[in-house]
């Protein structure tokens, strides 16, 4: 699939796995932005206006669940798909970020051939 | 019972009622009535009656061990079945003993199963280091991962890019190395009892338990401040984390205020006068209910008897816990939301008196006071601090024929309460399979 100039978002807070993240798909040729905090996460929702948004479960200041819900409940980005990573791996963590409305789930760690798999599933989609 | 025993014995030793009742110098209508309990023997009768089963007097007259038929009642009150034939307990111990005993170990190893089921439980759900840890390695890992990946896929990666995820790897790779060493020092703690100890709440009451939460020292009319630094710099408060002594320095401090407004002698004469009610020492010593709820659970156990106290802030944590017997305190989760305790949150200063029960903990229910008591001058603009505070007695109703209330069944926490359909439930337990 051509994915130049698509818009991914990435809200994530370990800097490492941002830089080696945004390496992936930036090589992929998606357009990747980042942001790291939890409590202005939605502004960069809005301001960004991305095709696909991967979102970290555990992150400073609001959960990845709680801004899954904003996300959700905004009408502009309802329809967005949103990919959740986790830490953690439980099934009750799954159902979780299911029921709040991810398209699809990821636990770390995760290879980057998945990674990308999901993301252009996603967008394809 | 006597009577069940002596048929026992004679249906044993195949003796027909006529011919027993003929040897111990009775009318067989008599030795049925024994036999069915409906009469009390003793004396004479016994005893011709014992030598005529070839058993030693005793062996009719004694009755199963009181323990074990404790154990059974109890095994059957945890059991939540209302087919156990309770009353038969005691002729089901004496009839057999041996299968008894076996039901008696079933049940003690039960509750320990529980017990320690509940600890990990605990632990593994809310023991916020363990998850903090998992979290850092399992982070550490997904980085190294994607990095290391991109090191060996890409063709042709530029240099400043390979320095800089070498460096990123190198970096990751040392919080690795950190967090794993953490967590195998944690884990490897785990089978040790003394580190149960992990947060500086759990030090700080693990120093006050240690000395049965009274403090010697700062009961003396000469006790200051130093006193307080005097036990932090001793051998128990040496071992304690920077944080956690700056707790128990608040929590002595707070000892210290109570013991000079309320001191040793005087409350202990008061409590001897007008018994341990708080609402009555409240009123003689003109001291609020919230300090006499501390200064009873703060009094040498040896004289008033096993005091607990449980006290939470206005988020529902537990900032101070001291258990009792019958009612357990949970270490890291959130208590039961039926608790008193909590009930008096929306009303600081009026107190609440209720007879409650730990389901799962105890038959005999116990006694819980409770208020919240504002912590500081009330003001515009700035949030009311109160301190709910809930004092936990042994239940006097036997003891003073005060008339009976109604007992509310009530949990230690959500996960590992066995209470079905409980309204105030925030998660699935445990036991709710009736483990």
């Amino acid at each position: 699939m051509d994915t130049t100039g698509k818009k991914v978002l990435l809200i994530e807070d370990e800097p490492n796995i941002i830089e080696a993240v945004s390496f992936i798909l930036s090589r992929d040729g998606w357009d990747v932005k980042t942001h790291s905090n939890g409590h202005d996460a939605m502004e960069t929702v809005r301001l960004r206006a991305p095709d696909l948004i991967i979102l970290d479960v555990m992150l400073p200041g609001k959960s990845g669940t709680d801004i899954l819900a904003e996300i959700r409940a905004d009408a502009d980005f309802a329809d967005t798909p949103v990919l959740m990573l986790t830490a953690r791996g439980q099934v009750k963590d799954r159902e979780t970020a299911e029921r709040a409305g991810a398209d699809k789930y990821m636990t770390k760690p995760f290879s980057n051939a998945d990674l990308l798999a999901a993301v252009r599933e996603l967008v394809q989609a | 019972m006597i009577g069940t025993r002596i048929r026992d014995r004679r249906l044993q030793t195949g003796t027909r009622q006529s011919e027993l009742a003929r040897h111990a110098g009775i009318s067989p209508s008599y030795l049925n009535l024994i036999e069915h309990n409906r009469r009390k023997i003793g004396g004479k009768t016994l005893l011709k009656l014992a030598e005529a089963l070839e058993v030693e007097p005793s062996l009719l007259s004694e009755g199963a061990d009181a323990a074990l038929v404790a154990a059974l009642y109890e095994a059957a009150a945890t059991s939540r079945r209302d087919d156990a034939d309770l009353d038969r307990a005691e002729d089901f111990a004496e009839r057999f003993p041996g299968w008894a005993r076996v039901l008696a170990a079933l049940h003690e190893r039960n509750q320990t199963l529980e017990r320690t089921i509940e600890t990990l439980t605990d632990r593994l759900s809310h023991d916020p280091f363990l998850a903090d840890s998992l979290h850092e390695v399992l982070s550490a890992v997904t980085s190294i991962r994607a990095t290391s990946s991109i090191l060996v896929e890409t063709d042709a990666l530029e240099p400043e890019w390979q320095a800089r995820f070498h460096r990123n790897i190198n970096e990751d790779s040392a919080r690795l190395t950190d967090g794993a060493q953490i967590l195998v020092r944690y884990l490897e703690g785990a089978a040790d009892r003394a580190a149960e100890v992990q947060s500086p709440q759990d030090e700080m009451h693990a120093f006050l338990a240690t000395r049965d939460f009274h403090t010697p020292e700062l009961e003396r009319r000469t006790a200051g401040p130093r006193d307080i630094d005097g036990l932090l710099q001793g051998a128990d408060g040496q071992a304690l984390s920077a944080p956690a002594q700056s707790l128990t320095r608040d929590v002595l401090l707070r000892y210290l205020a109570d013991a000079q407004a309320l001191p040793l002698r005087g409350f202990l004469s008061r409590v001897q006068e007008v018994g341990m009610r708080p609402d009555r020492l409240a009123e003689v010593t003109g001291a609020d209910l919230a300090r006499v709820f501390r200064r009873l659970a703060a009094l040498p156990p040896d004289s008033v008897g096993p005091v607990g106290l449980a006290i939470c802030d206005p988020s529902g944590t537990l900032v101070f816990r001291k258990p009792a017997p019958g009612f357990d305190m949970p270490r890291l989760a959130g208590a039961c939301a039926l608790w008193p305790l909590y009930q008096v949150m929306a009303q600081p200063n009026v107190p609440l008196r209720m007879r409650v029960r730990q389901t799962g903990r105890s038959d005999d229910p116990v006694l819980a006071m409770a208020v919240a008591a504002t912590t500081g001058p009330a003001g515009f603009g700035r949030p009311a601090l109160t301190r709910m505070h809930m004092l936990i007695l042994p239940d006097p109703q036997g003891e003073t024929g005060e008339q009976a209330g109604e007992v509310l069944d009530l949990g230690v926490s959500c996960r590992i309460c066995p209470i079905q359909d409980c309204a105030a439930r925030r998660e699935p337990s445990i036991l709710a399979e009736g483990f």
